[in-house]
């Protein structure tokens, strides 16, 4: 079977990966050079534009994850499964990146690495409940079932992305609003100035390129894997 | 509409009828409850007035690991007697299936919680004649139970139930946790109304998309 060859790398893809690393090049650029200091914080408010993209990445995946579970709930495609586990993985990855560069800005800012504020809780509570689902599709072996529970959890598991962005909005809160007006007791806030806005949608638009690539990549890995497990099966049922 | 309200009615009376015979499980929940008090009790060896503030995270740590204890056995002992074929081939909606389950659940666990409730009184010197307070336990309870009852479904299925069913729900359930003790905390303590609406709402909020949740994808849980 020559088509057993396996699919080799789309050529989208390798432009997608050099596209990426330019940009995020350039965001750690304009990070670094284009952004001015932050009066009060200094040199390490400039996580904050690292912090956000990873987790606007983070939420945009995982919410895509639970769009694509309500999708596979109704029409169950196998390849909507790997595309949702490549979302939640990835998901993951975005948000232990947002909690570590937060602790670290906390440090300074908060004068305390961890704090139990609402807005660290609900975002903890998320990485949990994602952990979770993973030990759900470990848990099951018949991989329709376990698509299709997984689809269910994810859908479930979504309704911590709302709860964590609305949650420096409904609580009093240590955490910083960006967008809209904060809660009066939030500390480490501070007012944009234009250059500042245009590094963070530049860091946006270089960490979402970045996600894009990455997901690209996670899906052709579990579209391989399934091939793999497929030929391996044929070749044991000989 | 009447004949899905009666299934559902038919399916939590199986269920309480199936515990009154045995009382295995309310039993067990209600000695588990009790001993966690004491460990509590004995492991925060604190003054008076810290205990007074943490009884609402104690009460509700109490509560969830008992409930966790009562949904594992909801599924797992249909399985086992192979009765779950048997209520799945009844000419009833699925979802009739979840909430009759759910209903018998939140009965159980509100049993254990009056049970329990005057323990608390005595041991952590609250007063027990607030209605907020029994509302939250009720809310925090249904919230507890309809998302409990769902994931339960699914980990019966799973190769390590019992295992799994804390792993899934607590991270599901800790937002319901962190409201229902901030609300529980705000009447113990004699705040009122105004300190515990926000974590209300929240309560109130998940209280009514979980049962949706659930309604809308138990069938495709128990489905071959």
């Amino acid at each position: 079977m020559a088509s057993t060859s396996l699919d080799p790398k789309p050529r989208l893809l390798s432009a997608l990966n050099v596209l990426s690393a330019l940009f995020m090049a350039g965001s750690i650029y304009m990070v670094f050079f284009y952004a001015p200091m932050e009066r009060v914080m200094g040199n390490v408010q400039r996580l904050f534009y690292f912090h956000v993209a990873s987790a606007w990445v983070s939420m945009a995946v995982l919410i895509l994850a639970a769009v694509l579970g309500i999708i596979y709930l109704f029409r169950p495609q196998k390849k909507l499964d790997i595309l949702a586990v490549a979302c939640i993985e990835l998901g993951l990855v975005f948000a232990f990146i947002t909690v570590t560069s937060g602790a670290i800005w906390a440090r300074p800012a908060w004068n305390t690495w961890w704090t139990w504020d609402p807005r660290v809780v609900t975002y903890t509570i998320l990485i949990l409940v994602y952990m979770a689902y993973m030990l759900l599709r470990q848990g099951i072996e018949d991989p329709q079932r376990r698509a299709r529970f997984g689809a269910i959890y994810a859908i479930l598991a979504s309704i911590t992305v709302p709860l964590t962005y609305f949650s420096i909005r409904i609580w009093r809160t240590l955490h910083p609003v960006v967008i809209g007006s904060g809660s009066p007791s939030a500390e480490g806030g501070f007012d944009m100035t234009r250059p500042m806005v245009w590094t963070l949608l530049f860091s946006l638009l270089a960490f979402s390129v970045f996600g894009a690539t990455l997901l690209w990549h996670r899906v052709r890995l579990g579209w391989l894997a399934d091939k793999v497990e497929e030929l391996r099966m044929k070749a044991l049922g000989r | 509409m009447a004949s899905y309200f009666s299934a559902v009615l038919a399916i939590m009376r199986k269920d309480l009828a199936a515990e009154w015979r045995s009382r295995q499980m309310v039993t067990a929940m209600l000695v588990f409850v009790v001993l966690v008090i004491f460990i509590f009790a004995f492991t925060l060896d604190i003054d008076t007035l810290t205990r007074r503030q943490i009884a609402a995270g104690v009460l509700w740590s109490t509560f969830a690991f008992a409930g966790t204890l009562g949904l594992n056995r909801t599924l797992a002992t249909e399985g086992e007697r192979g009765s779950l074929d048997g209520l799945l081939l009844a000419p009833v909606e699925r979802s009739a299936i979840y909430f009759g389950k759910t209903l018998a659940n939140l009965f159980f666990m509100l049993v254990v919680e009056i049970f329990t409730l005057p323990l608390y009184a005595v041991f952590y010197n609250m007063s027990l004649a607030q209605p907020g307070l029994w509302l939250v336990l009720l809310l925090g309870s249904w919230c507890f139970c309809s998302v409990g009852t769902l994931l339960a479904a699914m980990a019966a299925q799973a190769r390590s139930r019992e295992l799994l069913l804390p792993v899934l729900l607590f991270p599901m359930v800790l937002p319901v946790l962190v409201a229902s003790v901030r609300a529980s905390s705000a009447f113990v303590n004699g705040l009122g109304l105004d300190y515990a609406l926000s974590s209300l709402n929240i309560l109130v909020v998940y209280g009514l998309i979980m049962p949706a949740l659930g309604f809308m994808f138990f069938d495709f849980i128990v489905e071959e």
